[in-house]
């Protein structure tokens, strides 16, 4: 259950738009933020929350990238597949055939995209463009940019997280 | 460096502050216009401009604004687009990240030509950075009344809040934007006109935000000084450039409407990467045709590229050297267009896996000539989708088969990626 005081702020914030509907992101971010993803019972609170049928909101949160319907890791690492970062992979070459950030942080995590760490620590998800492509290749950390990464400086950004203290993780949005 | 526009304000680290802007002569064209020119002189002004939509599709913005009758309902909104979330597009981040107050003053403006109401900022997930220093600033705003209530009192009332996209690529279009907004799944919705019925069914006006950041410009300094700005006779001011891929200098620049490509790629993008030689670009994102060396001379404004059949679209050029294969260039291309179609039509939604199909079994040397006429028929059936994110997709493959065929044969011919391993 989501606590009494996020639940009557996210009320408020839902009354003061004037069309709760215009929340419906907001909120689910919120809900998300809250249960690391969004649970079936948060996206059911939710719904409650905005007026809206589980299904409508369903809807939405299957459509959109950055509403995880289930659970990812600590750190959600969006990792851009755009055709500017596809062709930036100078130096990638130590992976072979298949030379891209993506296999090769892949490779490193011994996951496949979409899948979580057994530690629960990071979650790789494809992305469209990040917006970064002056940086390319890029990757977005629970919202933070990184680039142009190279492996060296990709294999420096997984130590760092993993050697991040609890309280100091970023949560995502 | 040309003259300086839209980023003169530009710093290496942070984005300039209010007082810094007005240093620049910012909300001089707020204080000029508000309660003291008709809105409609203000359409008039940025019709005379020439000013062409930023967003891509290079909609005169004047005429954009003329749609909306004079008698149409209250409230009345307008929605500053920073999507943008196409391969090479980021013109925009740079823009928000340079100068936040020049868009805001741009979007106050649009508001008192439109006599709208409120402004909602739509802005994508990967842009928080962006959207926090936007948010940040409109507190500020309102203390200094250049926002809210009888702003500058001039009688006028305009509020400006955010909305943050959970992130998908069809929200960019103007139509799925709204309904994103209002909570419902975004599609393109072709029925509405947004001026008519745009957001909760009222008279909406959606802008890029760099064509809304040419407002305060146009109105201080005129639309005959705006025209003059750029290089060709149908361009309309500067222009702002994305450049990314093999350069040795991938950034946003600002240079006149009308400026050659050349210019742009070998002398402000720092040339091709490591002396490399240029095979193609993209002029406009990743929308746009694949465009040869040939055509390395035309200027980059809307008139310019579409006489040789190529758009300006969002001006983010992404550069290929002679050692890229532009066929898995495409089928990359098409991987993400076929991902990011909002699913609604079938031309689209079937039409795209189908043309990544193609490509992908001409990369792999499983395909013959047969695949190569199918995948241009797909190409131009492609057309009779139903909004225009399908055309745009298919676009890049229409200049893979009109320039470099001969590459495209080649993978058929040997059986196999000529250029993997090399
Ligand atoms: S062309 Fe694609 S994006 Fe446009 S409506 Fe059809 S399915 Fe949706
Ligand atoms: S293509 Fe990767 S950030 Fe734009």
């Amino acid at each position: 259950m989501l606590p009494a005081k996020l639940k009557k702020t996210l009320k408020r914030d839902i009354k003061q738009s004037g069309h709760p509907r215009e929340k419906a992101v907001d909120v689910m971010y919120a809900v998300q933020s809250h249960y690391g993803y969004l649970s079936d019972e948060g996206l059911a609170e939710a719904a409650e929350l905005l007026g809206m049928s589980e299904l409508e909101l369903e809807e939405l949160a299957t459509f959109y990238d950055y509403i995880y319907r289930r659970p990812v890791g600590k750190y959600v690492l969006h990792v851009c597949d755009g055709v500017v970062c596809w062709m930036c992979h100078e130096g990638w070459e130590c992976v072979g055939e298949e030379e891209s950030i993506v296999t090769y942080l892949c490779a490193r995590l011994g996951v496949e995209v979409g899948e979580t760490t057994p530690d629960g620590l990071f979650t790789v998800l494809p992305s469209a463009c990040i917006g970064y492509c002056e940086n390319a290749p890029a990757m977005l950390v629970n919202g933070k940019p990184y680039g142009p990464l190279t492996p060296a400086s990709l294999d420096e950004v997984l130590e760092e997280l993993r050697n991040q203290p609890p309280e100091e993780m970023v949560v995502d949005r | 460096m040309s003259e300086q526009v839209l980023l003169q304000n530009r710093r290496p680290d942070r984005p300039a502050t209010l007082e810094e802007y007005r240093a620049s002569g910012g909300y001089e064209a707020l204080a000029k216009v508000l309660g003291k020119a008709k809105p409609r002189d203000l359409t008039k002004m940025v019709l005379d401009s020439g000013l062409k939509g930023r967003g891509g599709a290079g909609f005169p913005t004047g005429r954009k604004w003329s749609f909306l009758r004079e008698d149409a309902p209250h409230p009345r909104y307008v929605i500053p687009n920073t999507d943008e979330m196409e391969p090479g597009t980021f013109k925009d981040r740079i823009l928000v990240g340079a100068d936040p107050h020049q868009i805001i003053e741009g979007t106050i403006l649009a508001g008192y030509a439109n006599q709208a109401q409120r402004a909602v900022i739509f802005i994508r997930p990967s842009y928080e950075l962006e959207a926090e220093i936007l948010e940040g600033e409109f507190a500020k705003l309102r203390e200094a009344n250049l926002l809210g209530t009888d702003i500058l009192g001039s009688g006028f009332d305009f509020d400006i809040t955010l909305h943050r996209s959970a992130g998908r690529y069809i929200c960019g279009e103007a139509s799925a934007q709204v309904k994103a907004i209002q909570g419902e799944r975004p599609r393109p919705d072709k029925e509405s006109h947004m001026t008519d019925s745009g957001l909760w069914g009222r008279p909406t006006i959606v802008n890029n935000v760099e064509t809304l950041a040419c407002l305060p410009h146009i109105l201080r300094h005129g639309a005959e000084w705006f025209k003059g700005l750029a290089l060709t006779p149908g361009g309309d001011g500067t222009k702002l450039f994305g450049v990314s891929g093999m350069v040795n200098k991938p950034d946003c620049y600002e240079t006149p409407m009308g400026t050659p490509l050349r210019e742009i790629i070998f002398e402000h993008a720092g040339g091709m990467k490591g002396g490399r030689e240029f095979k193609a670009c993209l002029t406009g994102g990743a929308s746009t045709k694949l465009l040869p060396a040939q055509h390395l001379d035309v200027a980059m404004d809307f008139e310019s590229l579409a006489k040789i059949g190529h758009r300006l679209g969002t001006g983010a050029i992404i550069v290929f050297d002679q050692g890229a294969c532009l066929v898995s260039a495409c089928l990359n291309l098409l991987t993400f267009f076929a991902r990011e179609s909002c699913g609604w039509c079938t031309p689209c939604r079937e039409g795209l896996p189908y043309m990544r199909h193609l490509l992908l079994r001409i990369e792999l040397g499983d395909a013959d000539e047969g695949c190569v006429k199918r995948l241009r028929e797909m190409a131009h059936y492609i057309d009779h989708s139903y909004c225009a994110f399908a055309p745009g997709a298919a676009a890049p493959v229409l200049g893979l088969l009109e320039y470099f065929e001969d590459e495209v044969l080649e993978h058929i011919s040997q059986g196999c990626c000529p250029y993997k391993g090399v």
